[in-house]
């Protein structure tokens, strides 16, 4: 068969490593483990949802990427992340930015181009980025973030410091030819950088059926000699165990891993996509069964680890911070005249 | 009849080499593909073969001999049933053929002008007033000058390292790296793929943590591929993070015409680099400028587009001795002063206007000729200051003629001197066609002395 032709290689590279990784089971979450998590893309969800409300009422111009539907992606990474570790990705920005733990305050102001936002209202949407939360942006070019992040690496490396670099593209920008110049380099220098491609089967309005020669992306490193698996994206737990096999595996010296994470976005590629390519049924079939939010929940209602109503007061503080955080951005002053001339130059 | 074996060109900008070494001695015999002797061009050692067989007559050329002009015979072989008594009638042969290129010959000199050009400069070349006066001079190529320069900030700050293709082992493309590796070691000196576009981004991201990556482009015409990381990401970040992330970079390497090298490797980007805000450009035309501002490049907390060139590499002018000497950034330097007519050029533009400024001295004029080092930011109060001295104004480009650096002073400078001038502003630039390939054309595809003369005539009316 085609499919285990093609991954021949990467299996007896592996073996001849004696390390194979490969899938792991989903973590077996704590109780605060579960809780976390269920604020934290909830945190993410309703701050999205505020956004595209913002754009709707012209407070946010331009484009403008919600994460809704991909929340346990950057939210169980994160589970995994050591001080000092790096993340960056292109310009579905927002989710990562809040998991990093920036400031939903200082991100929405930036959405709407304020003095109080993370780039003083001069970056938008796709262009944040926090030094001290180590938050490498945030980049508008499809790919470009990839080398940028292998770079981060290259850092890591340089400085001997034993942190990773979490580099996120999605299944469009995998297509990028600088995606395998740095996987090259990163696989051929044993960088510790972590490739996420969020795979959520749609670049913009092209599915990976219609762009991709080869849609397995967990393998589009064997030719560099990276190892890759294959992820249930929706799952927070499943995200977690892969995050931490990934970063024990980039910190201990072993170059580069790939993790696709099989994710899906409910909204439009961006606030002006009508999302004709795909059915109404589709989406509605994963907000159902697979949303990763509503399957945490379940867990900890089933396993009574929290009631409705514990939840609902978690739903209502999340709920306070983003409406601080609109507040905030519509209020706060654009930036003075004189920023136009500043930061160009050190 | 004796065959003439002639001093090889063993690179596109090659006009002279040392023989440093014979391989065969007269009286051996020689086989085609031998190796006979090792030649020292300005960028490698190499090793030259026989093209024909048979004994090695007469040595002409000896070992050590330095500055051995391409085409000068070196030694004679003489064939079957020949004796040293044959020789002298010996015909010129083709060159013997270097190992690793191919044999081919040099192209003539790069030329100036279809006109006679004039004996060499006498012209005083005015105190830099950034060198303190009494300072020591030392004779040095601009490519020593620019290696010392990485060698001395790699030693003076840990952060800094120099990534690129062949730049370890192989000890630099052109030789500009030459020791690095030695010296720091392979985590400082990083040979890369050939990958200019995830190198260059792999340098920015480092950058972005405060590394200072100084990344060589073999040419910057393969930095073509690498543009978007340079710009949208190296140049930009800065201003779209609000002041919190920048990227403090060198981009470095060959730029412009070298010699014969056609369309994709002879372009120069000094116009497209000094559109872009957040980048500074420099390109210098001396070694001192070349050492001095390499280390301010490499000091500076923006990213730097550093141009050079090939042909200007091997050439030798007076360094200071100085222990730690590095320029301003984005200031001119008066190369001659004069009172009437303003030429203004960089990089290796100002060969021209060397050799134009002392015809036109010839002809009782006395041209001031500034240097401008330094494309973005770019010293218009240097230029302007001069013009309301001069009233005229030439600048000289090697770049093409739309949208160029000269258009963009011509503009600048009829803004804020449009009263001073007396003529309109002529720019000299390369001709609006893809390099030529064939001599003559190459020849006059660039601007040349002639040109530069001419539209001096032209802004001081001596038709």
């Amino acid at each position: 068969m085609a499919t285990s032709a093609r991954k021949a290689p990467a299996k007896s590279r592996t073996e001849a490593k004696g390390a194979a990784p490969a899938t792991p089971k989903p973590a077996s979450f704590s109780k605060q483990e579960e809780l976390a998590s269920y604020r934290d893309m909830l945190l993410i969800r309703r701050f999205e949802e505020k956004a595209g409300q913002l754009y709707g009422m012209g407070f946010i111009g331009g484009f403008c990427h919600l994460y809704i539907g991909q929340e346990a992606v950057v939210v169980g990474l994160k589970m995994a992340l050591h001080e000092g570790d790096q993340m960056i990705t292109a310009y579905r920005d927002h989710g990562h930015m809040l998991a990093m733990g920036m400031e939903p305050r200082g991100v929405m102001a930036e959405l709407t181009g304020r003095r109080g936002g993370y780039s003083k209202g001069k970056g938008g949407s796709m262009h944040m980025f926090s030094k001290e939360k180590h938050f490498y942006g945030g980049h508008g070019i499809v790919g470009a973030q990839v080398s940028l992040g292998t770079g981060l690496a290259f850092a890591n490396r340089y400085r001997e410091n034993k942190n990773v670099s979490l580099t996120f593209f999605g299944d469009g920008a995998a297509n990028q030819g600088q995606v395998y110049e740095s996987f090259n380099m990163a696989s051929l220098w044993k960088l510790p950088v972590i490739y996420v491609i969020e795979n959520n089967r749609y670049a913009m309005g092209t599915s990976v059926t219609r762009s991709s020669a080869e849609t397995d992306f967990s393998q589009r490193g064997v030719s560099f000699r990276i190892p890759g698996i294959q992820v249930d994206g929706m799952d927070v737990r499943a995200v977690k165990s892969a995050a931490d096999l990934a970063t024990d595996w980039a910190r201990s010296g072993n170059g580069p891993i790939i993790l696709e994470m099989l994710t899906y976005r409910y909204r439009g590629h961006s606030m002006s996509d009508p999302a004709k390519y795909r059915s109404k049924d589709e989406v509605q079939k994963m907000r159902s069964e697979h949303d990763p939010i509503e399957q945490v929940k379940a867990r900890l209602l089933d396993k009574k680890w929290a009631t409705e109503d514990e939840l609902k007061a978690v739903d209502k503080e999340v709920r306070d911070i983003v409406a601080d955080s609109a507040e905030f951005a519509q209020t706060d002053p654009e930036p003075d005249a004189s920023e136009l001339w500043t930061d160009v130059l050190l | 009849m004796p065959v003439e074996i002639l001093m090889p060109a063993l690179s596109p900008t090659m006009e002279e080499g040392n023989l440093s070494k014979w391989l065969k001695q007269e009286g051996d015999k020689v086989a085609a593909g031998d190796v006979i002797a090792e030649i020292e061009t300005d960028k490698a050692t190499m090793e030259v073969e026989a093209v024909d067989e048979g004994t090695l007559g007469k040595i002409l050329v000896a070992a050590g001999s330095e500055g051995v002009k391409v085409n000068t015979p070196i030694a004679v072989l003489l064939q079957e049933g020949e004796s040293a008594g044959d020789i002298g009638k010996a015909a010129p042969a083709a060159a013997p053929s270097p190992k690793p290129e191919a044999a081919a010959p040099e192209a003539p000199a790069k030329s100036e002008a279809a006109a006679p050009v004039p004996a060499a400069p006498k012209t005083e070349v005015a105190a830099d007033p950034d060198i303190p006066a009494g300072t020591e001079m030392v004779q040095m190529t601009v490519r020593e000058a620019l290696r010392d320069a990485m060698a001395e900030e790699m030693r003076r700050d840990e952060n800094v390292f120099i990534m690129g293709e062949e730049v370890a082992e192989y000890q630099g493309a052109y030789k500009i790296t030459q020791g690095l590796l030695q010296e720091f070691g392979p985590r400082r000196v990083v040979d890369t793929p050939i990958t200019e576009h995830g190198f260059t981004g792999v340098g920015v991201g480092a950058a972005m943590t405060g590394l200072r990556p100084i990344v060589e482009f073999m040419t910057f015409n393969f930095a073509m591929q690498a543009i978007d990381q340079i710009i949208n990401s190296a140049a930009k970040t800065l201003y779209m993070s609000g002041g919190q992330m920048g990227a403090p970079i060198v981009f470095r390497g060959p730029n412009g015409a070298a010699a014969r090298v056609a369309a994709q490797h002879s372009q120069d980007y000094g116009a497209w680099y000094s559109h872009v805000p957040g980048l500074k450009v420099i390109q210098p035309y001396n070694a001192a400028d070349a050492k001095g501002l390499l280390k301010a490049a490499i000091r500076d907390p923006n990213p730097v587009i550093f141009l050079e060139n090939e042909i200007l590499y091997g050439q030798t002018f007076e360094v200071p001795k100085l222990d730690d000497f590095v320029l301003p950034i984005g200031k001119a330097r008066i190369h001659k002063a004069g009172r009437d007519v303003t030429l203004v050029s960089w990089g290796i533009g100002m060969t021209y206007l060397v050799k134009a400024e002392a015809e036109l001295q010839g002809m009782g004029i006395d041209a001031e000729v500034i240097d401008l080092r330094t494309l973005r930011p770019m010293d218009l109060d240097t230029v302007v200051a001069s013009v309301r001295k001069t009233n005229r104004l030439v600048v000289v480009e090697e770049g093409f003629p739309q949208s160029s650096v000269g258009d963009f002073i011509a503009n600048q400078v009829s803004q804020r001197a449009f009263d001073f001038l007396d003529a309109p502003v002529i720019t000299v630039a390369g001709k609006d066609v893809p390099m030529p390939y064939a001599a003559n054309l190459e020849k006059l595809a660039l601007p040349n002395v002639g040109e530069v003369v001419e539209a001096v005539k032209a802004v001081t009316y001596r038709g």
